[in-house]
């Protein structure tokens, strides 16, 4: 049982004191992983959001805003080749200055336990959602090689959810780089494994962080193509 | 990474080739004989020596770093070692549980335990080697007269130099005990200079970052024709090779028997003495043959009983270099100050200090023990004057308000524990407002009172610790300064 073990908060590693409580034992697991401080620090993403892609509405210009979608997912929802595969987007927490700590920690140092601390929000987020496969973006072999895991796998993982690793990355992850344009026009940025069995299935795609949507898109039109019945996306950060 | 053994070598993989095993898995790891006749990568020997390093860190090819284990020139050691059942990290020694976590890892194929503790310079587990140079040292060549340095050194000083300059030739360990404002970076000079001039690999290691950006460009500036490297985080240096490194603590966890001797600077400092990795790092830094000389104005009790019963070789300098008594703090009572902060208000012997300081416009420098007691502190100070800041450790504006301090913008700056240390104003006052409490160590108290009096133009200044009860810290501070004094005047190395 390592979860009794664990009494020092996964992010700052200060010790946890256990409250006492009847309240405490229902939510043993989250304060045994994270303390309050650094829970706090975390912004829920709440108010308003962009039908598709859950960004706060609040936060965008009044030009910015095409009804319930923003700027972006108004683009990609009017263009024939892309408008439909994305039905909706997820994302726990906004993407502010400590999460961007805490994310480069776990994705560019490779600590891989940090996974567990955001898998309790995610098990809390999809208990109730009616869903086949969860779908992990995956990484190019390099690039799993360099990090030693993948961290969307490793979310899913911790959160005790089956990973269908599905598909495969063909193209490079440096792409950030890249203008937008080039960036949808890419030919084909995923592959899907030949023995994957999506017919009529709904998916759940899991990423850490939802930047320009062009990434999730990619993978949903590339299920939904194949016969997927809705894709979904879910990412830590956005 | 998995590796094999064949012929008695160890191959490394990206694979997982059959009968492969993590380099933890191995009970002994083979190292192949030197190969004299092999052309290795100078390039690499540069940037090994010295060190134990990531595969990552090294912008080389895995065959290029095999072909050098293969003949010799690169050891593998395991990144994950265990002592029975309890795993141990061979970089910054971490030993403890909760310092450890498990990832299903791709490099291996197996649940791998890695090190949280040193995660910032790498992540090591048990698929990692540490990466080592096992071949000859580059040929180095320096110039003839290497210390331009033109100052001289106090009688004090002169002492301890020589010192300090023996124990480098003879590899010994030595204390140098110097009183704040004695200088003891001159003090060193010296023993670097011979040590260069024998082919030594020398190492200045401080606790604090500050002390690096203040120490490399002196020793620069002093030795302009060696090359020196200057390690912290974020520095660009870190893969310099050069006769003297100046560096942090905590960077001397990428080295590995690297040194012919270290000069560790503070050691009394924060974090040091608490953390037990960078303790480790000063050690596995050393070659086994090696001197090791600290530094310190106030050494902790350990130490000081160890000096005086003879069980530790030291050298005191009790005066400062301007041969003026060092100023003993006054003790004064001043009532319970934290009930009267709560409701707003200062001890009036403590506003009387303050006044008197403001009205002969002497600046001075005020410690709390606590950062809300501070901030509580500060408006009712402003009734005196506006011109005050307070300063803790996460202040943003740190740099700034004492640079204000010291163009005297301000008259006042009240500090944590922040400034007992590293910081000097030519002149001022020192008050603790609170001196009882548990934070102010004997060596704190002793480098707070050392902030007054010193320049040469300001030799004296007054330190007052205002206090609810007396402390034994107290008590020993005072006596500390005070038999430093005595024998500062018994050496003659004060004016009176
Ligand atoms: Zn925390
Ligand atoms: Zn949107
Ligand atoms: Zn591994
Ligand atoms: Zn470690």
């Amino acid at each position: 049982m390592k979860l009794f073990q664990q009494n020092h908060c996964l992010i700052c590693h200060q010790a946890i004191l256990p409250d006492v409580g009847w309240q405490a034992i229902f939510s043993i697991e989250k304060e045994q992983l994270i303390c309050k401080e650094c829970e706090r620090k975390f912004e829920k993403i709440d108010g308003e959001t962009c039908r598709i892609c859950s960004r706060p509405l609040h936060l965008l210009e009044e030009k910015f805003r095409h009804g319930d979608l923003c700027h972006d997912c108004f683009r990609w929802e009017g263009d024939e080749e892309w408008k439909g595969f994305l039905t909706e987007n997820h994302s726990l927490f906004l993407y502010n200055d400590f999460l961007k700590k805490v994310m480069a920690k776990f994705k560019f140092r490779g600590d891989y336990i940090l996974a567990r601390g955001f898998a309790l929000y995610v098990k809390e987020l999809v208990k109730n959602v009616d869903t086949d496969l969860f779908v992990p973006i995956p990484l190019s072999e390099e690039r799993l090689y360099e990090r030693g895991f993948n961290q969307a796998a490793a979310v899913l993982r911790e959160a005790d959810l089956p990973s269908s690793e599905i598909l495969t990355r063909i193209h490079s992850e440096k792409q950030s780089k890249k203008s937008r344009n080039e960036r949808i026009h890419l030919p084909q940025v995923f592959n899907l494994k030949h023995n994957a069995d999506i017919q009529g299935k709904k998916i759940i795609l899991i990423d850490d962080i939802y930047t320009t949507g062009s990434t999730l898109r990619h993978a949903a039109k590339l299920l939904k193509q194949a016969g997927a019945e809705s894709i979904h996306s879910l990412t830590i950060a956005r | 990474m998995r590796f094999r053994i064949e012929n008695n070598k160890l191959i490394a993989g990206k694979s997982f080739a059959p009968n492969s095993l993590r380099i933890s898995q191995f009970n002994i790891i083979p190292q192949p004989p030197l190969n004299p006749n092999f052309s290795f990568n100078p390039e690499l020997q540069k940037l090994l020596i010295g060190k134990q390093l990531l595969i990552d860190d090294l912008p080389y090819q895995l065959e290029e770093i095999q072909n050098h284990y293969d003949h010799g020139y690169i050891t593998f050691r395991k990144g994950i070692e265990y002592a029975g059942k309890t795993p141990v990290c061979a970089r910054c020694g971490n030993n403890e549980q909760q310092w450890f976590a498990i990832y299903p890892c791709t490099r291996c194929g197996e649940d791998c335990l890695y090190c949280r503790k040193c995660l910032m310079m790498g992540r090591i587990s048990e698929c990692t080697p540490l990466i080592g140079w096992n071949g000859p040292a580059p040929d180095s060549s320096l110039p003839s007269k290497m210390l331009e340095w033109q100052g001289t050194l106090s009688q004090g000083q002169l002492e301890a130099s020589e010192r300090v300059k023996n124990a480098i030739l003879q590899n010994k360990e030595w204390l140098i005990w110097a009183v704040c404002g004695a200088g003891k970076t001159e003090v060193l000079f010296a023993g670097i200079e011979a040590g260069l001039a024998a082919n030594k690999r020398l190492c200045i290691a401080a606790p604090r970052t500050d002390v690096v950006l203040e120490l490399t460009p002196r020793l620069k500036a002093a030795f302009p024709n060696i090359l020196v490297a200057s390690l912290y985080s974020g520095s660009t240096d870190r893969h310099l090779y050069a006769p003297l490194t100046i560096a942090t603590t905590h960077q001397l966890q990428r080295f590995y028997h690297a040194f012919d001797a270290i000069i560790l600077d503070e050691v009394d400092a924060f974090p040091y003495t608490v953390e037990e990795s960078l303790q480790q790092a000063v050690i596995q830094a050393r070659k086994q043959e090696s001197a090791m000389i600290y530094l310190t104005a106030t050494p902790n009790a350990k130490w000081q009983k160890e000096c005086l019963s003879g069980k530790r070789a030291y050298t005191t300098i009790p005066a400062r270099f301007h041969r003026h008594p060092l100023p003993i703090p006054e003790f004064t009572w001043c009532g319970n100050w934290q009930k009267r902060l709560k409701k707003n208000k200062l001890p009036p012997n403590i506003l009387t200090w303050i006044k008197k300081r403001l009205d002969e416009g002497k600046q001075a420098l005020i410690f709390f023990p606590h950062i809300p007691l501070m901030e509580k502190a500060l408006p009712v100070l402003w009734a005196l004057t506006p011109n005050i800041e307070a300063v803790h450790a996460e202040d943003p504006e740190r740099k700034e308000k004492v640079q204000k301090m010291r163009s005297k913008e301000i008259a006042l700056l009240l500090t944590t524990t922040i400034l007992e240390r590293g910081v000097t104003f030519p002149a001022i006052d020192v008050a603790v407002v609170g001196a009882e409490d548990g934070i102010f160590l004997e060596s704190a108290l002793v480098q707070i009172a050392g902030r007054a009096g010193r320049s040469k133009d300001h030799p004296t200044g007054a330190v007052t610790f205002f206090h609810y009860g007396k402390t034994e810290a107290m008590i020993k501070a005072r006596r500390q300064i005070m038999s430093m004094n005595r024998e500062g005047v018994k050496r003659g190395l004060i004016d009176l």
